[in-house]
């Protein structure tokens, strides 16, 4: 990244270089969403239909997306299944190992929230994001593969409308807003009250 | 001795049983189609040992229940040679919540005894590797027991 970085802010200088940009730029975020390999995080029954989209029915190759069991060579990071507060730490350091630019897509109810795991649960992480970046969240317990394979075209179009001078660095840690730290394991009662809703007025949500 | 016509694999057992070792004899009962030998905590070694000897020779698993003032253990064993299984049941106090391990009869005991371990908090004494199975290491308490109290859990609300 670092070539590409100085080379675009020294095209940015010149008079037309923009013009050369625009274009390099969709070049760029063309070629770099057709082929997003994925580092397969099947943390629990998620991963059946993420395996699922790999083979031959669903056929996630021809959307460039290979599953590759190491995160050096990975641009995206398949989180499927519950998150227990024990994986929490190698799933971190497993996204810490894969090279930048890289995405994450949260897959399934109890990577996006902990789903039905949210309460009356002292083993489970409510959801990647409260220790890590995610970039697409799919609903569903579980969801389809073809709904997979609509979470890559979802961030091939988020990766197409971010230019390449302002593409992100996920350099953050718990500390910074966007990651909540207290859905990670916190034990300090007041932050985790403060997720719990408040219990409808009379008869609202009875005529579920 | 072999089983009579008309007896049930486990009617021979109990019949085996009460020849063989006449004291384990009257802790033994039928209960839904199983065998069940409860027995007090001093004797449970023997008797396990006892009942490795007359032909039990799988460990199936270990779980307990917490009752409040004591736990109760349960061990499944497997026979091959009676075609039957078997539940051996013992109560260990709540305030002294040790039990001998069984690893010196079957080392398929070990890792059942630590997750009964990291769930309820009973010790397996003579046990070779007594750790935390499915928790981190540096858990508090054991989230099994009925009076666990965890400041990150949410209580489900009364609607959902």
């Amino acid at each position: 990244m670092a070539l590409v970085d100085s080379l675009t802010s020294a095209l940015e200088r010149i008079p037309g270089g923009g013009i050369i940009l625009t274009s390099m730029d969709a070049l760029a975020d063309w070629s770099r969403g057709q082929s997003l390999w994925a580092m397969p995080m099947g943390t629990a029954c998620c991963a059946m239909e993420l395996i699922a989209a790999s083979f031959s029915k669903f056929d996630f190759d021809r959307l460039g997306t290979f599953p590759r069991p190491d995160p050096r060579h990975t641009d995206v990071m398949i989180i499927a299944g519950t998150i227990t507060k024990k994986m929490q730490p190698a799933v971190r350091r497993l996204y810490d190992q894969m090279a930048e630019p890289k995405y994450v897509i949260a897959m399934g109810n109890c990577a996006v929230s902990g789903g039905i795991f949210y309460y009356d649960t002292y083993s489970v992480v409510r959801g990647a994001d409260a220790f890590m970046p995610v970039d697409v969240y799919i609903s569903g317990c579980p969801p389809r593969p073809e709904a997979l394979q609509d979470g890559v075209l979802q961030l091939r179009e988020l990766i197409r409308t971010r230019s390449l001078t302002d593409a992100p660095t996920y350099e953050r840690d718990l500390t910074q807003p966007g990651l909540d730290a207290a859905r990670a394991g916190s034990t300090d009662a007041e932050t985790l009250i403060g997720d719990v809703p408040e219990r409808p007025a009379s008869g609202a949500g009875e005529s579920l | 001795m072999t089983a009579r016509s008309g007896e049930s694999s486990l009617e021979y057992l109990q019949r085996k049983l009460c020849s063989v070792y006449p004291d384990l004899c009257p802790l033994f009962s039928i209960e839904f189609a199983d065998g069940v030998l409860m027995v007090p905590r001093s004797v449970l070694h023997k008797a396990a040992e006892d009942l490795k000897e007359i032909g039990f020779e799988r460990f199936g698993f270990v779980t307990a229940v917490d009752h409040g003032d004591d736990f109760e253990l349960v061990y499944r064993l497997q026979s091959g040679t009676f075609g039957v299984g078997l539940f051996l049941k013992t109560e260990v106090p709540r305030c002294e919540a040790v039990m001998e391990s069984l690893t010196d009869l079957w080392p398929a005991a070990g890792w059942q005894e630590r997750e009964v371990y990291d769930m309820f908090g009973i010790e397996f004494r003579d046990h070779p590797d007594l750790r935390r199975i499915l928790l981190p290491e540096d858990w508090v308490g054991y989230p099994l027991r009925k009076d666990y109290k965890d400041d990150s859990v949410i209580p489900r609300p009364d609607y959902i």
